[in-house]
């Protein structure tokens, strides 16, 4: 079966170069890296490598970068070991469209008795720095807010967050797995103390994540060990994960700004279609500066997950805010937070471009999407009702 | 990714009787767009109450449209009073099972049926009378209670998976507990509940009545049936028998045969087919 894969965000394919730098870590250098010998310094030194080159993405020094099991882990231990390391501050500011890593553990520190502020989001998903400001206090504890969203791809001005946020001296932790690989993240220019990004969305395979530590923050372990990654993260080093990590993190700089050209033109060519030639089509955070490779919008009218099923007949992948999906009743909490209408948001739908999509994945597309909707509305009993007035 | 049957998918991807009837005999509507699902049902009824034709149109997710489309296969040919006996379960089971999760789903096109009808007899629903327990949902106490009743639910996160009441905000969460205990209470006077220390003499004797009270008619309505062979400890032997042998889902019907067991016997009965 043909497959035009849309879903990058969820995750992505690894990239062959990556998987042929993995795999004699595997089965020839396959040493300890803290073993005294020639395959632990083997191991070892492959490690330190792809340190540096992911260093080197970043903009940051080698001894920034903590290697860790995916971005879930490096949430935790940049919110748990930060508010681990101030426990005299007693308050926790993040927003209501977080990744679940991140807002999952707003009822969990709720419960701990932590007071929470969840920055809100305008209709096209941006924040309003001026409640930010205003949120801060000298009990504050940590701020962690996303850099690009996964849902619709908004991108938050973390620049200016991390000013406004450093100049009241509170650490800044914010959780860039959808914004590394998409647009430029440089951290001698950004005041971050912690980021978190993940493997797997950059064609390294998944179990593989990082967690950036600016030099001088403190932060207690998150997980207790080992003297591996400086103690700051317990555990023998994944040392074939970390070197496709590298290798991964090359890749995406070597070729940055020219991909994010290409993705957004097929990004910007597949929108135009289908506002063009279905009706009643709303693009989720088109107002806002989005990374180039998302597009989120609502078919009304017709379910997500019935569009899914459908469009993954045909071999297209995607995925949707729909409640369906999820096992849960409610749709997506981002385009709730959005304020997006629920009849809307059950029909959401996110394609997510990647390296290996074509201009003919995107007509493929086009080519079959108008005629789904289609058929989904005319099994709809509103599609008519609407129609009549 | 769910786990859908070949026929959810099926009735999904070619769904049966989609449209309208204009000059229908009775309509039910449930749902709405922004509880993410909604189904429509038309049916005619001819002079005799037989139904002769059914419609839908639904909004919704796979399990959705699949849920309305099984509905008019059963519904058509039946008589009004026989398609009242239908239950969710029915839907379910004629879809080949559903998710837990998408069960409310079958819920769904139960409460459409009931709805159409009522609306062809001339009446009101009385669910309409019934005070609502969900708002997030629109779910009232008697549509919740039929489904605790009909699928002997006994857990909160039950009733939201077959109703979704309680799925939103979460505020009628004690309510919906609170009927729970009710019905529990109401049901405990029952005699054959697995309660009590059994006889294996006992023991056979309920297993043979609930066989012959409770599984073989849904059985034999799909052409099936069964045999019990022997009861050894607790370990009960059946053969399946008619359209059930060699039948894909037959795994499933043993699954289905075991938990009536257990709730009507005894917890501790598993079920084996043998030859």
């Amino acid at each position: 079966m043909k497959i035009v894969y849309m879903d990058n965000n969820a995750t992505t394919r690894v990239d062959p170069e990556v998987v042929e730098a993995m795999l004699p870590y595997f089965s020839e250098s396959y040493g300890n890296p803290s073993s005294m010998h020639v395959l632990g310094a083997k191991a070892g030194k492959a490690v330190m490598e792809a340190r540096e080159k992911v260093a080197e993405l970043l903009n940051a020094h080698p001894e920034e970068i903590v290697f860790t099991s995916c971005g879930t882990e490096s949430d935790n231990a940049a919110i748990r070991g930060m508010l681990e390391a101030r426990p005299d501050k007693r308050h926790f500011v993040t927003t209501r469209v977080e990744h679940p890593a991140v807002w999952n553990q707003v009822p969990y520190l709720r419960q701990k008795g932590y007071r929470v502020t969840e920055l809100r989001v305008d209709r096209e998903g941006r924040l309003d720095l001026e409640e930010l400001r205003s949120a801060l206090t000298d009990d504050t504890a940590l701020v962690s807010i996303m850099f690009a969203n996964n849902e619709t791809g908004v991108v938050f001005p973390i620049k200016e967050i991390g000013e406004i946020v450093k100049s009241r001296g509170i650490p800044f932790h914010t959780d860039a797995v959808q914004a590394v690989g998409k647009v430029p993240v440089d951290l001698k220019e950004l005041p971050v103390d912690l980021l978190t990004m993940s493997g797997h969305k950059i064609y390294a395979p998944k179990g593989i994540g990082v967690l950036y530590v600016r030099k001088g923050t403190r932060i207690s372990p998150f997980m207790i060990g080992g003297h591996q990654e400086r103690g700051r993260r317990g555990g023998t080093e994944n040392v074939p994960y970390i070197v496709g990590l590298g290798k991964a993190a090359e890749l995406v700089r070597e070729n940055l700004s020219e991909e994010m050209a290409r993705l957004k033109s097929l990004r910007d060519k597949l929108e135009e279609g289908i506002v063009k030639t279905i009706p009643n089509v709303l693009v989720n955070g088109k107002g806002a500066p989005r990374v180039p490779n998302t597009l989120s919008c609502c078919f009304e009218y017709v379910e997500g997950e019935s569009l899914l099923l459908m469009l993954s007949d045909l071999g297209i992948c995607a995925s949707s805010g729909s409640a369906c999906t999820s096992g849960s009743l409610e749709p997506s909490h981002v385009l709730r937070a959005m304020g997006v209408p629920y009849t809307a948001a059950h029909g959401s739908i996110r394609f997510s471009l990647g390296r290996f999509n074509t201009e003919e994945d995107v007509a493929y597309v086009l080519d079959h999407l108008p005629r789904i909707v289609g058929r989904l509305r005319d099994i709809s009993p509103f599609w008519q009702k609407r129609a009549m007035g | 990714m769910w786990n859908y049957s070949e026929k959810v998918m099926d009735h999904f991807r070619n769904p049966r009787n989609v449209g309208v009837i204009e000059d229908a005999d009775g309509v039910g509507e449930v749902g709405s767009m922004a509880c993410g699902d909604a189904l429509t049902l038309y049916i005619k009824v001819d002079p005799t109450g037989r139904i002769t034709d059914a419609k839908f149109q639904t909004f919704g997710c796979a399990s959705a449209i699949a849920s309305s489309s099984a509905l008019t296969e059963m519904i058509i040919g039946k008589t009004v009073d026989e398609a009242m006996r239908i239950t969710n379960r029915d839907i379910a089971e004629y879809l080949g099972g559903l998710p837990e999760e998408k069960m409310h789903c079958s819920v769904m096109g139960r409460e459409a049926l009931l709805a159409a009808i009522a609306n062809y007899r001339g009446q009101t629903r009385e669910s309409l009378a019934s005070p609502l327990v969900c708002e997030c949902f629109g779910v009232t106490q008697e549509e919740i209670e039929r489904a605790i009743k009909e699928n002997h639910l006994t857990t909160r996160e039950q009733v939201t998976h077959y109703t979704k009441a309680g799925g939103g905000c979460g505020k009628c969460h004690e309510k919906i507990e609170e009927i729970l205990r009710a019905m529990s209470q109401e049901k405990a006077p029952m005699p054959h509940g697995p309660m009590r220390r059994l006889t294996n003499l006992q023991k056979i004797k309920l297993i043979e009545e609930t066989i012959e009270r409770y599984i073989r008619p849904e059985l034999q309505k799909d052409g099936g049936d069964l045999e019990l062979v022997d009861v050894e400890e607790n370990t009960v032997m059946v053969s399946l028998r008619g359209l059930c042998t060699g039948c894909p889902s037959a795994g499933v019907t043993i699954k289905g045969i075991e938990e009536r067991l257990k709730e009507m016997v005894s917890e501790e009965l598993v079920v084996r087919e043998v030859e």
